[in-house]
């Protein structure tokens, strides 16, 4: 058997991913993360009598609080292995990722071990998120002036 | 209505986003590194804002919502103060989120034990 025919065989055999239900599922999850974001500013609106944006900025900290809490918890791993994309995308994937590397590291030591590798995963979005938007206001202001 | 529409808007950028996990070898890692540049480039073409106003929480419960305050705030900073203004108010609107996560991954890192 040369290489070939063995890769065939493994890709007969392995098993595969229910891509369909995959995007269902991340569209089913991540649809309700939106809805219930929806939702807290709503009642803070309502209940508190707060402007927009300030029940925004609550609603981001309650859903990152949450996910850290069921993070924590052993609940959101789990969650994670099963939603994908539906946890990973919407705000609850950022605090999901700071705090289980906070709490994997642990172990090695407060600075070694938690403060080091405390952006291991989050640190990419933060650092690319600033170099785009520092690129594009540079552009911006070149063509806009 | 509203309710809906966020729902609709932030499942289908999810499923969006499980497409390109499913067939392409990139992990979640960049998958949430592009959306958050696809957030500030949508912020850039002036889209994001109509986004939040039409979708609400559906846009801003987003990883890419977080590109999109980093440009806006940068931009606003650049309209007030010049090119120090870049500087000094990139993370002004991003603050939130980013101290929120910090101090609740830490005190939760600190008071629980990782579960195996």
């Amino acid at each position: 058997m040369n290489k070939d025919e063995y890769k065939k065989l493994v890709t007969k055999h392995s098993p595969k991913e229910p891509r369909l239900k995959n995007i269902l599922v991340a569209f089913f999850v991540g649809g309700t993360v939106g809805f219930i974001g929806e939702f807290l500013i709503f009642i803070l609106q309502e209940s508190f009598g707060m402007s927009v944006s300030l029940a925004g900025i609550w609603t981001c900290l309650i859903i990152i609080g949450a996910s850290s809490l069921l993070t924590a918890l052993g609940f959101f791993d789990n969650w994670v292995s099963k939603c994908k994309c539906g946890l990973i995308i919407p705000t609850t994937g950022f605090a999901h990722s700071v705090t289980s590397s906070a709490l994997d590291y642990k172990k090695d030591g407060l600075i070694t071990g938690l403060g080091s590798n405390f952006f291991k995963l989050a640190g990419s979005v933060i650092l690319y998120g600033i170099i785009s938007s520092f690129i594009l206001v540079i552009v911006r202001v070149v063509i806009g002036g | 209505m509203n309710f809906l529409l966020a729902f609709l808007f932030a499942g289908s950028l999810c499923a969006i986003a499980q497409v390109i996990l499913d067939n392409t070898k990139l992990t979640p890692g960049h998958i949430t590194s592009i959306y958050t540049v696809m957030g500030a480039f949508l912020s850039f073409l002036g889209i994001y804002d109509n986004l939040i106003s039409k979708f609400g929480a559906g846009a801003t419960s987003l990883i890419s919502n977080f590109g999109h305050m980093l440009y806006s705030s940068a931009l606003q900073g650049y309209q007030e103060e010049g090119l120090l203004g870049i500087f000094t108010n990139m993370l002004t609107k991003s603050s939130a989120a980013i101290t929120g996560a910090i101090v609740f991954a830490f005190l939760i890192a600190i008071v629980f034990k990782p579960k195996d």
